[in-house]
């Protein structure tokens, strides 16, 4: 899932004071289920929010909704008919959901609520981590389903290097060496021997480094 | 030993590589650069090792901090008569950076290059950096060793004169996982490395395990393995790298005997002090080296006396590595 977190308020704040009306749209899918931008954020920081503007003498009027999924045309449809009674939306979606709203509705400003940080997966009870990097060609058949691209701090494809301690990345003392994993994992089912491969060099273009991506599916289109 | 593809059997012809194939015991010295535009430091540093050691490895912004480059000090050391060892790390160049450097270094006569992947950026000054990584060390060894051997680019495309380098690669012994050390030297090895440095060494009888098992694997006929050794400066340098410093093993025995070594003087007298302790520092380096050139596969020493360069001569001396051998 995409994993997100609030901006501090005070820089939220800086942002919506410019506006006298402002629409509060969270979304309902990831930043749901990371406690960053569902219903119950959105009602939360709406309520700081009048609060913090009345306290600075310009209050802004909030109102709040939230949609199914801010990534898509369909759902952002919804709350069509409360954009002309704003000034600004800010939104608690990702910045795809941020961006989404943009591009639909052009003639009103959507700001982001949120820092977009990564793809990952909840560890435990309030802990996300990161685990994919989406570098479009996927390792994980050769690496015991650890992801060193995301996972390795240095995205070494013939790791550990020297750095690694104690099964601990030299970057963290809370980060785990991704290559102990692998290692502890390729070892566990018997397939050291594939760590002993030389992995050549990746190819970085289907990587954010190739450019902005797309996918079509000519099956799919009308 | 490694295919060679030079007339007289050499790969680059350079000291480093004759002295090895020639069989003596080699010894290389290392140098850091400036964290400025400031080149006197450079001659300054470099006196103490000329004719000292075989050649002087560069390092290549190391712990990430900004330093004049490995390339440039290489050339600065030519012009000193000193032949340098560039290191190259995957951390702050992609593969079109490093290939273009890399043939810039031989058109100006580098010979021997060392292929890291890097400490990562946070170490330094600059963690807020772009990090690059568009490689590692084994993928860096693989694309020299075919632009030396093949005469091609990582692209493929063909170079009308390919550099030829002597290859290094680093080696941490006493890294984790343990087990899967000897084995990420055989990458290495494999990958193209003619010549491996080792991380600072104090645990022998470790590093002894761990050259057995490279021998074992079969690898000592491929590769030279210099040990990597270094002064102690303070009791507290010996504390601080047996406690702080991943990837370091310091043995009890050596931390003590750097505290031993100032009982008696008072603290007040720290230019006392100070020589007591350099006096013992060098004396665990030196037993250190005596030690390491017993076991078998070791071809020679990498000293790293950082910061403290007046010390190699010192050091070369008392550990019977001088002269060195004219090849």
């Amino acid at each position: 899932m995409i994993v997100a977190e609030q901006k501090p308020l005070e820089e939220i704040k800086q942002m919506v004071s410019h506006f006298d009306k402002v629409l509060v749209l969270g979304c309902g899918t990831c930043v749901t289920v990371c406690l960053a931008g569902g219903e119950k954020e959105v009602g939360v920081l709406a309520s700081s929010l009048r609060m913090a503007t009345k306290l600075d003498g310009k209050e802004v009027e909030f109102l709040e909704a939230t949609v199914q999924r801010q990534c898509e045309y369909e759902y952002n449809e919804a709350v069509e008919d409360l954009l002309p009674q704003v000034d600004a939306v800010l939104s608690l979606a990702c910045g795809i959901g941020v961006q989404t709203m943009n591009e639909q509705f052009p003639e009103t400003l959507t700001l982001p609520g949120l820092n977009t940080s990564f793809l990952g997966m909840p560890t435990e009870q309030g802990v996300w981590e990161e685990r994919c990097q989406a570098c479009g060609n996927c390792v994980l058949g050769t690496t015991g389903g650890i992801c060193p691209i995301a996972r390795c701090a240095k995205s070494l494809l013939n790791g550990p290097c020297g750095g690694s301690q104690n099964g601990v990345c030299e970057v963290d003392p809370d980060t785990p060496c991704a290559w102990q994993l692998i290692f502890d994992r390729m070892s566990a089912l018997g397939k050291l021997d594939l760590m002993m491969e030389l992995e050549p060099m990746k190819d970085w273009k289907t990587s954010r480094d190739g450019g902005a991506r797309k996918i079509v599916r000519e099956d799919l289109r009308l | 030993m490694t295919e060679t593809n030079g007339s007289n059997g050499m790969i680059s012809g350079s000291n480093l590589e004759k002295v090895l194939r020639a069989g003596h015991f080699a010894a290389t010295g290392e140098l850091g650069p400036p964290t400025s535009a400031n080149r006197e430091v450079i001659e300054e540093k470099a006196q103490y090792l000329k004719g000292i050691v075989d050649s002087v490895n560069i390092t290549d912004n190391q712990t990430a901090v900004v330093r004049m480059s490995s390339i440039s000090v290489a050339v600065m050391l030519m012009e000193l008569g000193i032949e340098p060892n560039i290191q190259m790390t995957a951390r702050d160049r992609n593969r079109i950076a490093i290939q273009s450097d890399l043939l810039g270094a031989a058109a100006l006569g580098v010979k021997n290059l060392l292929c890291l992947t890097g400490d990562h950026q946070t170490f330094g000054n600059h963690p807020m950096a772009k990090n690059v990584f568009d490689m590692d060390s084994i993928g860096m060894l693989m694309m020299v060793r075919d632009m030396c051997e093949k005469g091609v680019v990582q692209s493929g495309d063909e170079m009308d004169v390919p550099p030829h380098f002597f290859l290094g690669a680093a080696a941490n012994p006493f890294a984790d996982p343990f087990d899967f050390r000897p084995y990420r030297l055989a990458k290495k090895v494999k990958a193209g490395a003619n010549f491996i440095q080792t991380q600072i060494i104090f645990n022998v009888p470790k590093f002894a395990e761990y050259m057995k098992r490279v021998g074992d694997l079969g690898l000592l006929d491929d590769v030279y393995v210099l040990a990597g050794v270094s002064p102690i400066k303070t009791s507290g340098a010996a504390r601080y790298m047996a406690t702080k410093v991943p990837g370091m093993d310091v043995p009890d025995e050596y931390v003590q005997r750097m505290v031993d070594a100032i009982k008696g003087i008072p603290k007040e007298e720290r230019k006392a002090r100070r020589a007591a302790w350099q006096e013992e520092g060098i004396n665990i380096c030196v037993e250190v080296i005596q030690q390491v050139r017993e076991i078998p596969g070791v071809s020679g020493v990498h000293i790293m006396a950082i910061e403290w360069e007046e010390a190699v001569p010192t050091i070369a001396e008392k550990a019977g590595l001088l002269p060195r051998p004219v090849v």
